[in-house]
């Protein structure tokens, strides 16, 4: 079924005259508040007004996670901070996170998105939801939390951790759509498993994974171990949240992106170029209807392409393949975002230990492993076992403090990280996905 | 008063301890006493060598992290009770032991119990009031 028929299955001529309105009022509104806007266009010699049709969106300044961090907090809100009714914060570092702020109307929107996601993936309001995704400065659970509310489905804010009695709630409350990781959906099903209780003995019927990279074979591991239809959902904070595309129950190939709020293009990620409809390249999105913080062609780093062929469910919204790899060196662990230079200053301003380090992920069963090899140099070194493991303990709880994700220590030799050409190769991703 | 320790950082590996064998055989170093602490990732090997600048030079040279740290040597009665009598004066001082080995020259005679103190100058101290031997190092590289 379809959610919001009218602007779902939008022709797609007017679909795109939607879009350049709502694009050309974008521009003029960036500009005229937010200063960082103002100066890019400034500085690049453009007038809002010049947007005259959608093409013209390649001669607009790119905005860049980086751009967020160096206006930290608030300062691209394009409203009074009083109008921004909440802010959601994504992956934090040691310094400056990304934050994210939204009025009444883009959270109202947001849950809309949502609630059309679910639609997509045959959920309605007959449904049980158990949403495992975060809850808190996460985008992830609040982001489905309010959408299956707006679609007048049964929410359990479960939020993540504490594993077996999730599957304890699952067996007596009966959920029938499953939100979360894909990886969290195989560790739920091993610890339904490891607790007598069997797929049998649950009513899930569709599962909604995202929040980290996932394949082919994962989906159908998970859908013949836990018995349901799993969809792919996306999304990233900067942008909304979760729910800025989905698959659909139907073709199950490719994510819708709901192009009447977010404009989307494909760009060489090395020269910036725009690539036609079918080229694979990296995802950029101006986000066309948000009030609080609208950014103008924010690089996702996500690579991916736009499949433009009309889909079988009816809605008229190109697909993007499923997400095959970053432009940047950001790791997905266990949906958390980790970048490899937040753990090196994190293991920087750790007293005694030297600039040599490896990250290493793995994926044990269905969980993702994160190591972090660290060298042990003299002045790091000890005579005494507890001093050692001291050191590794403290690592591990910083890194679990500033990046949320926990990760096993591990004292190496000096120069036993492979160093080729005299850089140290920092990262080996052992996960086939 | 003291005994020079050379403690060196190794990954649980295989080999990884015949490595440290081979570096001190070529470097004509010979081993005096030795421990070896473990844990699942790594381990510590503490030795006490007849040369340990010479040690630690050639452990150095190939890439093994090397530590010093003072220990004391104390000599015993290889009997019954031995260890005891000194743990329990320690004890009774509250002088806390790190880590400890032993090794026992020639069967009956005398025993020596390397010792890494928290407080070493304090535990010498109480050592020697109650008439224990302590080795110093320079006899005890060359026994």
């Amino acid at each position: 079924m379809v959610f919001d028929v009218q602007n779902e299955t939008m022709p797609r001529d007017e679909l795109e005259s939607l879009q350049l309105k709502r694009l050309k009022y974008l521009a003029g509104k960036v500009y005229h508040n937010v200063p960082f806007y103002k100066q890019k266009f400034d500085e690049m010699g453009i007038k809002p007004e010049s947007i005259k049709s959608i093409s013209d969106l390649k001669n607009l300044p790119f905005t860049e996670k980086q751009d967020l961090r160096n206006n930290y907090p608030f300062g691209l809100f394009a409203v009074p901070r009083e109008s921004v009714v909440r802010v959601h914060v994504s992956s934090g570092t040691t310094g400056k996170a990304t934050v994210v702020g939204y009025t009444q109307r883009d959270v109202d929107n947001w849950a809309r998105l949502m609630a059309r996601s679910f639609e997509s993936c045959g959920v309605n309001s007959t449904d049980i939801v158990h949403n495992a995704y975060g809850y808190g400065l996460f985008t992830g659970g609040l982001g489905a939390h309010y959408g299956a509310e707006v679609l007048g489905a049964t929410i359990l804010p479960v939020s993540g951790g504490a594993t077996k009695r999730q599957v304890m709630l699952m067996k007596d409350f009966g959920p029938t759509v499953l939100c979360c990781t894909p990886s969290y959906a195989l560790h739920l099903y091993e610890t339904a498993l490891a607790n007598g209780i069997s797929m049998e003995d649950l009513k899930l019927r569709v599962g909604i994974f995202g929040a980290e990279p996932w394949t082919e074979e994962m989906r159908q591991d998970i859908q013949n171990k836990l018995r349901l239809k799993a969809l792919d959902i996306y999304g990233l904070s900067e942008i909304m949240g979760p729910g800025v595309g989905i698959e659909c129950i139907a073709a199950q190939d490719g994510l819708h992106i709901w192009e009447d709020h977010f404009l989307m293009e494909i760009i060489d990620p090395e020269t910036g170029e725009s690539l036609p409809p079918g080229e694979k390249g990296e995802l950029v999105i101006t986000t066309l209807t948000k009030e609080a913080q609208p950014l103008i062609r924010y690089r996702t780093r996500d690579i991916t392409r736009i499949n433009p062929i009309p889909c079988r469910c009816g809605r008229t919204h190109y697909r993007i393949e499923r997400i095959t790899g970053r432009s940047d060196d950001m790791l997905i662990i266990r949906g958390v975002n980790v970048f490899p230079s937040q753990i090196e200053s994190i293991l920087l301003e750790t007293e005694g230990l030297s600039p040599h380090y490896q990250l290493i992920i793995d994926r044990k069963g269905s969980m993702d492993i994160l190591e972090v090899q660290v060298e042990v140099d003299e002045k790091l070194f000890s005579d005494e076992i507890k001093h050692l493991q001291n050191m590794e303990k403290k690592i591990m709880s910083h890194i679990k403090e500033f990046l949320g994700v926990t990760a096993k220590i591990t004292m190496v030799e000096p120069k036993t990280i492979a160093r080729s050409e005299g850089k140290a190769k920092r990262i080996i991703d052992r996960r086939n996905v | 008063m003291k005994v020079e320790q050379i403690s060196i950082f190794l990954e649980n590996r295989a080999g990884r301890l015949a490595d440290v064998t081979r570096t001190l055989s070529e470097a004509g170093v010979n081993i005096r006493a030795l421990s070896l602490a473990d844990t699942t990732d790594f381990g510590i090997l503490r030795l006490i060598v007849t040369d340990h600048e010479k040690a630690k030079q050639a452990l150095k040279e190939n890439g093994f992290t090397v530590g010093r740290t003072n220990v004391v040597a104390a000599e015993v009665q290889d009997k019954p009770g031995g260890l005891h009598s000194i743990l329990s004066m320690l004890s009774e001082n509250g002088i806390n032991v790190e880590y400890m080995y032993a090794f026992v020259q020639q069967s009956g005679k005398n025993a020596v119990l390397i010792f890494r103190f928290d407080r070493t100058d304090e535990a010498i101290e109480t050592l020697q009031k109650h008439g224990i031997r302590i080795i110093p190092g320079n006899e005890l590289y060359n026994i």
